[in-house]
């Protein structure tokens, strides 16, 4: 059982290192937002008290890293579904949870590497922080991987073609990531906003960043890890289910 | 002795469309078994079933002894399929391909590497196992997935459509391999296609499917008795009629035609 979920989590590894575009394309974005928004809205949140930008900033733009290969990952389903190599994995005389599992934790792994990436990236925009704590934001990290790659087995498993993609960019993946307080504060919010951040899964997953890498934290960390975890299990829970229901 | 089982198979889908309506028929050990029909008269879906991918709504199935709805891990074991899509991994070698289908089917890892080189050296792809499949043209690819099928030493190899789109080089080539595994292993092969001349050439028996029905079975010979006719292509024809059947789009169509998204 151990050498089927190894050698899916290997497959994983191999096609993102294989890759190359992909991998610096997934770069380009969060070293951009980086950038425009670190460098440009400086000055002003400066202004407005807020003290050194990139450092509020850069957990933010981790986490966006992970977020976005994360979900991909999971939407490589479609790609195996329409190219055929889903049902070489589906006709074998293993059961979906393994092959679930192998691919959630590759494409988790994935997520994680770009993660640390665009850590050292943030690094030399200037980004310091507490290094004490650093194991402990690899646990977040991982966290938000492993949930959002779930988040996207499952939606891959209820679409068909890439015909979606659109669709999953701009309702689901965009507004996680720009409502989740990866940049700017949750305090002060309109309710709405608020309200919105605070059922996205992702802002506990910023706020952990936050308080490991520069010790501020808004829900507490404890909080932030039960959250995710819960999160985590549901969605896999749903993902595996919506798996299982795949026919090819 | 029969290897593979059907009685009275029937599979409805919702709207009360059958695609395969009370079916019977046996396909016996050592046997090539060719299961013919035109578009749509339920080839694939009786495959799905004898495969362990779909369910019948009613009716029997027996593979190598097992049930596929029961017993669904024994008959996969008992199966070397190569669908009629292509179904390798495109950013993997083909080593690694074969390397993933054994760890898959449990293959002992002290005879893997053995029988994998043994077989990318059967199929002639020995000297390309470290590239890339998306590197590989359509002949290539049908012959890995055949090399593939056969790794975990399988009772019967089911080939859909395994020469669709190839070359009349590589299609005769694949059928060579396959009947000398066939005689020199005794496997089973049981296939579909609509090429004609192979199933003339490969079969030693013939089912002919169509509207979910079987309507004939026999040898090449006893099919063109049957029907007065010259070739088997002629028979096929004079017993499934001349009109073309319409077939719903795959998703790899929809996908070109941006047509629907959601599935349900």
């Amino acid at each position: 059982m151990v050498s089927i979920i190894y050698i899916l989590w290997l497959r994983q590894l191999k096609r993102y290192f294989r890759s190359r575009a992909r991998m610096i394309g997934s770069i380009g974005q969060p070293l951009l937002f980086l950038v425009a928004l670190g460098f440009g809205f400086g000055p002003i949140y400066q202004k407005a008290g807020g003290g050194d930008y990139i450092q509020f900033l850069a957990p933010g733009i981790i986490s966006m890293g992970i977020l976005f290969t994360a979900i991909f990952s999971g939407i490589e389903i479609i790609w195996d579904k329409q190219f055929g190599f889903l049902k070489e994995t589906l006709v074998a005389p293993v059961s979906r949870f393994q092959i679930m599992a192998g691919r959630t934790l590759g494409g988790a792994t994935v997520a994680l590497f770009q993660g640390i990436i665009v850590f050292f990236i943030s690094l030399g925009a200037g980004f310091h922080p507490t290094l004490a704590t650093l194991p402990l934001a690899l646990v977040f990290a991982i966290l938000i991987a492993i949930l959002f790659t779930a988040l996207g087995t499952a939606i891959a498993s209820i679409l068909d073609d890439m015909q979606g993609f659109q669709l999953i960019m701009n309702f689901i993946v965009m507004p996680i990531f720009f409502l989740s307080g990866s940049l700017f504060p949750l305090q002060g919010l309109p309710k709405a906003v608020e309200l919105v951040a605070y059922m996205n899964p992702l802002s506990y997953g910023v706020d952990g960043l936050r308080g490991t890498l520069i010790a501020s934290s808004h829900f507490g960390l404890l909080h932030d890890f039960a959250v995710l975890s819960a999160v985590a299990l549901a969605l896999m829970g749903i993902g595996g289910y919506l798996f299982s229901k795949i026919e090819v | 002795m029969n290897i593979i089982e059907v009685k009275n198979l029937t599979r409805k889908f919702d709207k009360n469309f059958i695609a395969v309506d009370d079916i019977s028929f046996n396909v016996k050990q050592g046997e090539i078994f060719a299961f013919l029909g035109p578009n749509g008269a339920g080839k694939t879906t009786t495959i799905r079933m004898l495969t362990t991918l779909l369910h019948p709504s009613s009716g029997t199935i027996s593979v190598n002894g097992f049930d596929p709805v029961k017993q669904s891990g024994d008959v996969r074991r008992s199966l070397g399929i190569v669908f009629q899509d292509p179904s390798l991994d495109d950013e993997l070698t083909a080593w690694e391909n074969m390397e993933l289908h054994a760890v898959l089917y449990r293959v002992p890892s002290i005879h893997r590497n053995q029988k994998i080189e043994k077989l990318l050296k059967f199929v002639e792809l020995w000297d390309r196992k470290d590239d890339l499949i998306k590197h590989f043209s359509g002949g290539m690819k049908r012959r890995l997935e055949i090399a593939r099928g056969l790794l975990h030493s399988p009772k019967i190899l089911f080939l859909d459509e395994p020469t669709i789109g190839l070359d009349p080089q590589t299609r005769n080539h694949i059928w060579t391999y396959v009947r000398n595994l066939n005689k020199s292993e005794g496997l089973t092969v049981f296939f579909t296609t609509h090429y004609m001349d192979e199933a003339e050439k490969s079969a030693s028996r013939i089912a002919i499917i169509d509207h979910g029905k079987i309507i004939s079975d026999g040898t090449a010979e006893e099919l063109r008795q049957k029907t007065g006719s010259a070739s088997l292509e002629e028979a096929f024809i004079s017993m499934t009629g001349k009109h073309i059947r319409s077939e719903d789009a795959s998703a790899k169509d929809g996908m070109r035609m941006h047509s629907r998204m959601w599935r349900r």
